[in-house]
């Protein structure tokens, strides 16, 4: 049984783990941080997205002995009900999850891009979110979320 | 009620439904006021409304809460009967303990009928709490009001709570019928976009979904299906899993299946184990489908619709047309693979599961497993996006057999590939439209043939993969939902018949998948009648408004009309030279023809290199009648547009002789941000109407929009989907698709 260390939404965490390449999608799900998704595996769909320092990355891609001194961040790392990040305060003011089982994904890779630009245009969300499936159709209230949650709304 | 609540403590107090389940239960914040045992007969009030003491009402609904918004707008209706904070009205849902048998939540009942009932028995407990209160403050009826979970005189202050007026008792009253409704001129809650209380969670990762829900001591599990349709297992080799610590194979004849203490375990034990199946039965090749939809076997032909004259002598300069439309097969493609947790004891089952059909599930539960009903209690947990019949029956069945064989609860998670290879598929249909249309484009003679597969009368539920590859009895047959639907167009047309060839198969297992049957059907029809159009040389929006005499119908054409700016013309356009051309489309649904009016419109860029279709812009006026929750509605037809889109595209399930072959979301695309177009929608509020149902209408009319969009740029008619870049790069250039 080896021992990673990482930041996890800002805390120092080490899991333990007898298989380096178990993916870091179920080493966060196995110790109760399911806002990440298992939707194919295939590093195809984005449901699974979390920041690995500050960038989007596919948790069902990514070994856990790969994050071994990074700093990881998850969807409940960004805020909760009473404390959403600015994200989830436009994701909820949109009502943009109708299922609402992609919306962790979505918000994570927004996250990504707003972290790295700031003001991005509908063209550089879209672009973004290109790896993202939805099939419930929120994709319109996604991308204006995302707009609102930058100053763009309206 | 004890077997259920063998799950974590934090789990429950972390999701909503599950929550509202807890408290039901008599052990949560609030006492009942009512303590007699539950009845859950849906001619009970009681079956739906509890009353508390502090004048908050648990709400007790059968159907669920896919997505669609149910979950707050079921609590509207209710809360504007009983003049309720709707924030008072805590809900329960599709939990068979606790929730009275409502149908399924499918083909868009959800308001319409499960709604209404709940409406109903809302106004129904109004009255007695007014009688009540008519005996107790010696006033009539037309005096007191109701406000803030009290009856009071009008405008005093101090009432008395629905706890005090009833004594303690339940209400003990058949749901009445003609208890009267508040008139909706008074609605203050109904017809308000009010926030979906699911909402928050979903966006901060609060929620828990079935996928996120955990048993104490389960086992999760990973099912090993076949490498062809209808192969058995030869042998496995439990050694190769040997390696893996506490996995274990369980098999019941060609059921196959790992499981493991821990997930990723499970999943390394699936992809290891090895083992031999014998051939399949044999897919058809997936290119004759359609030509061997029309050579049967068939169960039964059915005229649909017949009127006027067979063979109408058609007037001078009519012309006649035909066409052959094809839909192909599709999958559900739900973001998150179905996932179930069974724990079956001896002294009782339960069940967790995403099914859109909880009840049913119960009745097809103690079949198969032979335990009575009584003892088994499912409960609803919200899935990935499920928009019909899709794989969570057969993950809560698997679940079910490898927990009595362990001894354990067990969770079945299925994979990527399990999804989409092996979820019941949306059937293909496929339909001749000959018609005959006159100089001034008026319908004189119209024909459709359909060929579908037909639902089997009587099956009480789809055929689950599992049991049959156990050994299990059940009874076999095909789900396809109401797919004959709007074969016919709405127009008038002296001349008409509608036939269907039901078809005793269909190549691979279906199921009913949003607007069954609609899609396609309104696809042939609608396009169809544009092709009239064409050839009468008249605007498709005219020539439907004069073959209109449906009020609400032609309201929404013309809205749509009016959206897009609508310049009447023939299609298609006259210059179509530009290397990017560009054209529009409309298309028109009575939905079910007693249902929702919509009609949808679409604008295309199409470029002509590549035959890649740019839908620049979507727009729709809907009239589903009263609509509870505006926004609700709304993110209904948006994903009803998408989802739709999406299927018209780019979707087409791939196979081979032995299995379905595009079981990724590279082989089975959908569609992604870079192809969703800008979308309008004019939603017409009828307060005063029944409400119709918002859920599924709006996809029915998509591909022939698109379609019609299609042709108006470019001049070719594509009548079959997906209309992939190849198809239409084929098409501009002249070679057969």
């Amino acid at each position: 049984m080896a021992s990673y260390a990482f930041q996890l939404n800002k805390s120092p965490r080490t899991v333990e783990s007898d298989d380096p390449d178990k993916p870091l999608l179920y080493v966060l799900r196995d110790i109760g941080l399911t806002a990440t998704k298992f939707g194919c595996g295939l590093g195809q769909c984005g449901a699974c997205t979390v920041l690995i320092d500050g960038e989007a990355a596919r948790s069902c891609q990514t070994a856990v002995a790969d994050v071994k001194g990074k700093s990881v961040t998850t969807l409940e790392g960004l805020g909760n009900a009473a404390s959403p990040h600015p994200l989830q305060a436009a994701f909820i003011k949109e009502q943009v999850p109708q299922c609402g089982y992609c919306t962790s994904g979505m918000i994570m890779t927004a996250a990504g891009l707003v972290a790295r630009n700031p003001k991005p245009s509908e063209a550089d969300i879209r672009n973004e979110l290109e790896g993202n499936l939805c099939r419930c159709g929120s994709h319109v209230r996604v991308v204006r979320a995302i707009l609102a949650a930058t100053g763009q709304g309206g | 009620m004890n077997a259920p609540f063998t799950f974590s403590r934090r789990a429950l107090l972390k999701g909503g439904a599950l929550t509202v389940g807890f408290a039901l239960t008599g052990i949560g914040p609030r006492a009942l006021a009512q303590n007699a045992p539950r009845t859950l007969d849906t001619g009970e009030v009681d079956a739906f409304l509890t009353v508390n003491m502090d004048g908050s009402v648990w709400l007790s609904c059968g159907k669920v809460d896919l997505g669609q918004g149910l979950r707050i707008a079921i609590r509207q209706m209710a809360a504007e009967e009983l003049d309720l904070d709707p924030a008072k009205i805590m809900m329960v849902e599709g939990d068979t303990a606790l929730t009275p048998d409502q149908g399924p939540t499918a083909g868009s009942t959800g308001i319409q009928r499960g709604g209404v009932q709940i409406r109903q028995a809302a106004a129904t407990a109004r009255k007695a709490l007014l009688e009540l209160g008519s005996k107790a403050f010696g006033k009539p009826e037309s005096e007191l009001e109701l406000t803030n979970g009290q009856v009071r005189i009008k405008g005093q202050a101090n009432g008395k709570s629905f706890a005090e007026l009833l004594s303690g008792q339940r209400f003990n009253l058949k749901l009445d019928p003609k208890a009267p409704l508040k008139n909706p001129a008074d609605y203050k809650v109904v017809g308000k976009p009010l926030p979906r209380p699911d909402v928050p969670g979903k966006c901060t990762g609060e929620h828990v979904y079935m996928q996120d829900f955990k048993v104490r001591g389960m086992l999760h599990a990973r099912v090993i299906r076949p490498p062809a349709v209808g192969a058995s297992l030869v042998s496995v080799d439990e050694s190769s899993i040997a390696s893996l610590p506490g996995a274990k194979v369980v098999r019941q004849k060609d059921f196959l299946c790992v499981v493991a203490e821990d997930e990723w375990t499970a999943i390394k034990a699936q992809r290891t184990l090895k083992c031999e199946w014998s051939e399949g039965r044999g897919l058809p090749p997936q290119e004759a489908v359609a030509q061997r939809m029309r050579a049967g076997p068939f169960t039964r032909e059915e005229t649909l619709v017949s009127r006027g004259d067979v063979k109408p002598a058609l007037p001078p300069g009519a012309i006649a047309l035909k066409a052959s439309y094809f839909w192909p097969m599709h999958s559900h493609g739900s973001i998150g693979p179905s996932c179930a947790i069974a724990d079956v004891k001896p002294d009782g089952v339960t069940i967790w599961t995403a099914s859109q059909a909880p009840h049913r599930l119960r009745v097809t539960a103690s079949r198969f497993l032979g335990i009575p009903a009584e003892k088994i209690h499912v409960v609803y947990l919200d899935g990935a996006g499920c928009y019909g019949m899709n794989g969570h029956d057969d993950a809560a069945a698997e679940a079910a057999l490898l927990s009595r064989a362990t001894g354990r609860p067990v969770r079945m998670q299925w994979t990527r590939e399990d999804e989409l290879g092996w979820d019941p598929k949306g059937p293909p249909q496929l339909l001749d439209i000959a018609g005959a249309v006159d100089a001034q484009g008026n319908i004189v003679d119209w024909r459709t043939e359909m060929w579908l597969p037909e639902a089997t009368r009587g099956l009480p539920n789809l055929p689950l993969l599992a049991l049959d590859e156990a050994g299990i009895p059940q009874a076999q047959g095909l789900t396809t939902g109401l797919i004959s639907q709007n074969g016919d167009p709405a127009y008038a047309a002296p001349n008409m018949s509608v036939q269907v060839h039901w078809l005793k198969d269909a190549p691979l297992r279906p199921s009913n998948l949003r607007a069954p049957g609609k899609i396609a059907n309104s696809f042939a029809v609608e396009s169809f009648f544009d092709e009239m159009a064409t050839a009468a040389k008249q605007d498709p929006v005219e020539m439907r408004l004069r073959a209109m005499k449906d009020a609400r119908g032609i309201e929404v054409i013309k809205r749509t009309a009016a959206m897009m700016n609508w310049q009447p013309r023939p299609s298609p356009v006259a210059d179509r030279s530009g290397a990017v051309m560009r054209g529009r489309g409309i298309a028109y649904v009575h939905y079910k023809h007693n249902e929702t009016w919509l009609a949808m419109g679409m604008e295309v860029a199409v470029e002509r290199a590549s035959g890649h279709i740019k839908v620049e812009r979507a727009v729709c006026a809907h009239d589903c009648g009263l609509i509870v929750n505006p926004d609700g509605a709304r993110a209904q037809v948006e994903g009803c547009i998408l989802q739709t889109l999406s299927r018209a595209l780019f979707e087409d399930v791939k196979f081979d002789r032995s299995r379905v072959t595009s079981v990724d979301w590279s082989s089975y695309p959908i569609m992604t941000f870079a192809d969703v177009p800008r979308v309008e929608i004019d939603l017409i509020q009828r307060i005063d109407q029944p409400p119709l149902g918002a859920g599924e209408a709006a996809s029915a009319p998509v591909g022939a929009a698109l379609a019609n969009a299609l042709f108006d740029a470019t001049g070719i008619r594509l009548r079959t989907v997906p209309f992939t870049p190849e198809r239409v790069k084929a098409a501009l250039e002249g070679r057969a698709t």
